[in-house]
């Protein structure tokens, strides 16, 4: 075996640019499967958590948010969000049929100033009615968020001390969340009591006329609606928006569906850029390999004769195959790791939908799936090319090369 | 038994007879020159002979044995364990060296063994240009690696196909000799040629003409 792998080095040593050429095809192979597997599950996770972290079936916002800032903005893009309900349309939203639970949320953004430690979206809501942040919270352990304590979001950095300042004030942080993929992961989590004792404090340092023009202590930014059995959010969605003014009720469902949309199509365009790399890549395979042993017709004759049989012959030609496209996946696999990883913040970002990187286990066998199925096409192209020229006799195989 | 014998072999190209009825018999230890004019039928012979290709009528009957229907992995095993080939174009493989070239055929047969190989290209004169690739070896160097190569797994018969075909006299000397020798360990030869000078130093002379053997005879000046 040693001396069939020896015999194989020397004839890639021969021809050392056309196996540099395979190798960087397979490497192109590689890097692109594997980018292209990880951007797919990636936004597949990503709308996982979306829609795992939505937890409402209806959520409202004041019409004046629209256009900037939205609950899709803030929870997709931790876009800043600073608009308010006034407790009559919180009032008014109470009387409407077919609402289970409502959970009230408090939008504030800290400022770039020496009063706050960073500039983040913190967003305040109500533990004991909350439907969207606490399922989330609890799978960290949590259980209740205190008076005064924080929580951050797995985007924001942890503070040394464990202590976050925010318009003069320091708070402690509690715990940091586990990585959604979305928005949330780089806002900071606190409950009503809290975030009405900044806002106050925001509104005194700041001048924010926003803040200033709300009854704090009873509005609030976004109300997370769970509906009752029997009811459709589309249709307690329509109430809403016929019986209160200036809000804008949105099922959760089309907010799903929208990112939904965003994500086939974005999965979609990747998923036919590496289907098409790799079909490519296989079609230039075959072609390289099948033009590789019509070179070799009177060799393998030669072989033929001193005894090799054909599936020794294929063994030899499917050895050199697995060892050019093997050394071209790994660098491929490689250069992923060293160039493409760095880059999935950048993408997330410019991707504008919610992107959570697989975990470890996912990871090493999307890396297996990229390695394997380049050299497997590799070793296809190879097998498939020597076994239609070794089906030849050995005489005309020496025929035709001569 | 004899070694080889054919019965009423023909190879049909298209329109063309290339081998027309042939019947030729081999002893064990015989020396045979095959000679002909160009086109006469004498490669097809040797290939049939040789199993690199199959006939299209007839019976090639190898230690008793018909190999004519046998099946390719068959084939390859005989030609493994039976025949050692000599080509004009002596087919080494370009990108490994003398020694490795020799090995190959041992690869194949059962285990490399270069202290072996080195000693098969000690025999053809060779031991010193062993590291050496065949871009770096004359005609005549290459031909007897490609002896060696052929004697390595000691076969009950050589076949060689114009073995002195490209070589200079000096060279052809030296191809002849060894054959002499090997004829003389009692190795069966059977050579292709044009050459009158290869045919004579023969023991038996089979003439070819159109596909047909025109005359088979001793070769009366046949010395050891």
């Amino acid at each position: 075996m040693k001396f069939a792998w020896n015999i194989a080095l020397k004839n890639i040593r021969r021809r050392p640019f056309r196996a540099f050429g395979m190798a960087v095809l397979i490497m192109t192979l590689t890097f692109t499967l594997l980018a292209g597997a990880v951007v797919i599950t990636s936004l597949q996770n990503g709308l996982t958590g979306y829609r795992s972290r939505l937890g409402a079936d209806i959520v409202v916002t004041p019409s004046s948010a629209e256009g900037h800032g939205t609950v899709e903005a803030v929870l997709l893009q931790g876009i800043a969000g600073n608009y308010y309900m006034s407790s009559a349309q919180l009032e008014k939203l109470k009387s409407i049929e077919g609402i289970e639970i409502q959970s009230r949320q408090f939008f504030l953004t800290s400022a770039k100033a020496s009063c706050c430690s960073a500039r983040v979206q913190i967003i305040g809501f109500e533990p004991q009615t909350d439907i969207s942040v606490m399922p989330w919270i609890s799978e960290n352990r949590i259980t209740d968020v205190k008076d005064g304590e924080i929580l951050i979001g797995a985007d924001v950095t942890m503070p040394a001390d464990g202590k976050i300042r925010f318009y003069g004030k320091n708070y402690q942080v509690a715990a940091q969340l586990s990585r959604t993929g979305t928005g949330l992961d780089q806002a900071v989590y606190t409950n009503m009591q809290t975030i009405q004792q900044m806002a106050k404090s925001a509104a005194m340092l700041t001048e924010r006329e926003t803040l200033r023009s709300v009854n704090i202590a009873r509005s609030a930014s976004a109300v997370m609606i769970r509906v009752k059995k029997g009811y459709s959010p589309e249709e307690v969605a329509d109430d809403i928006n016929i019986h209160v003014q200036k809000v804008r009720a949105t099922p959760s469902g089309s907010m799903v569906q929208s990112v939904s949309d965003g994500l086939e199509q974005t999965a979609g365009f990747v998923s036919l850029l590496t289907g098409g790399i790799w079909l490519l890549s296989a079609v230039i395979l075959a072609a390289v390999f099948a033009i590789m042993t019509a070179e070799r017709k009177k060799e393998f004759a030669v072989l033929s004769v001193m005894g090799a049989s054909r599936r020794m012959i294929c063994r030899l030609m499917t050895a050199e195959a697995a060892f050019i496209c093997l050394i071209g996946s790994l660098t491929g696999l490689a250069a992923a790791f060293v160039f493409a990883m760095p880059l999935t913040d950048a993408l997330r970002s410019s991707l504008q939908l919610p992107f959570l990187l697989p975990d470890g286990a996912v990871i090493a066998v999307l890396c297996a799936g990229a390695v394997v199925l380049p050299v497997a096409t590799g070793v296809l192209a190879a097998l498939t090319a020597v076994m239609r020229i070794t089906v030849q006799e050995p005489g005309q195989l020496i025929r035709e090369d001569a | 038994m004899s070694l080889l014998e054919l019965k009423n072999v023909s190879k049909i190209y298209g329109e063309l007879h290339a081998l027309d009825q042939a019947n030729l018999t081999v002893e064990k230890g015989e020396w045979i020159a095959i000679m002909g004019p160009s086109g006469s039928g004498k490669s097809t012979m040797m290939n049939i002979i040789s199993c690199m290709d199959r006939p299209t009528s007839g019976q090639v009957i190898f230690d008793g044995k018909d190999i004519t229907k046998e099946s390719r992995r068959k084939l390859t095993e005989f030609h493994r364990d039976k025949i050692g080939l000599v080509f004009q174009q002596f087919h080494l493989i370009n990108y490994l060296t003398a020694v490795e070239n020799v090995m190959v055929a041992q690869y194949y047969h059962s285990m490399p063994d270069e202290k072996e190989a080195l000693e098969a290209l000690e025999r053809v004169g060779l031991k010193e240009r062993a590291r050496h690739l065949p871009s770096q070896l004359s005609g005549g160097e290459q031909q007897r690696v490609c002896i060696a190569r052929a004697l390595i797994n000691s076969p009950e018969l050589i076949l060689a196909d114009e073995p002195t075909g490209n070589l200079d006299e000096a060279n052809e000397n030296i191809v002849l000799d060894i054959f002499r020798q090997l004829h003389k360990e009692g190795t069966s030869l059977v050579v292709v040629t044009h050459d009158p000078e290869v045919g004579e130093v023969a023991q038996r002379i089979v003439r070819l003409d159109h596909g047909k053997i025109v005359s088979d005879r001793k070769n009366e000046h046949f010395t050891e």
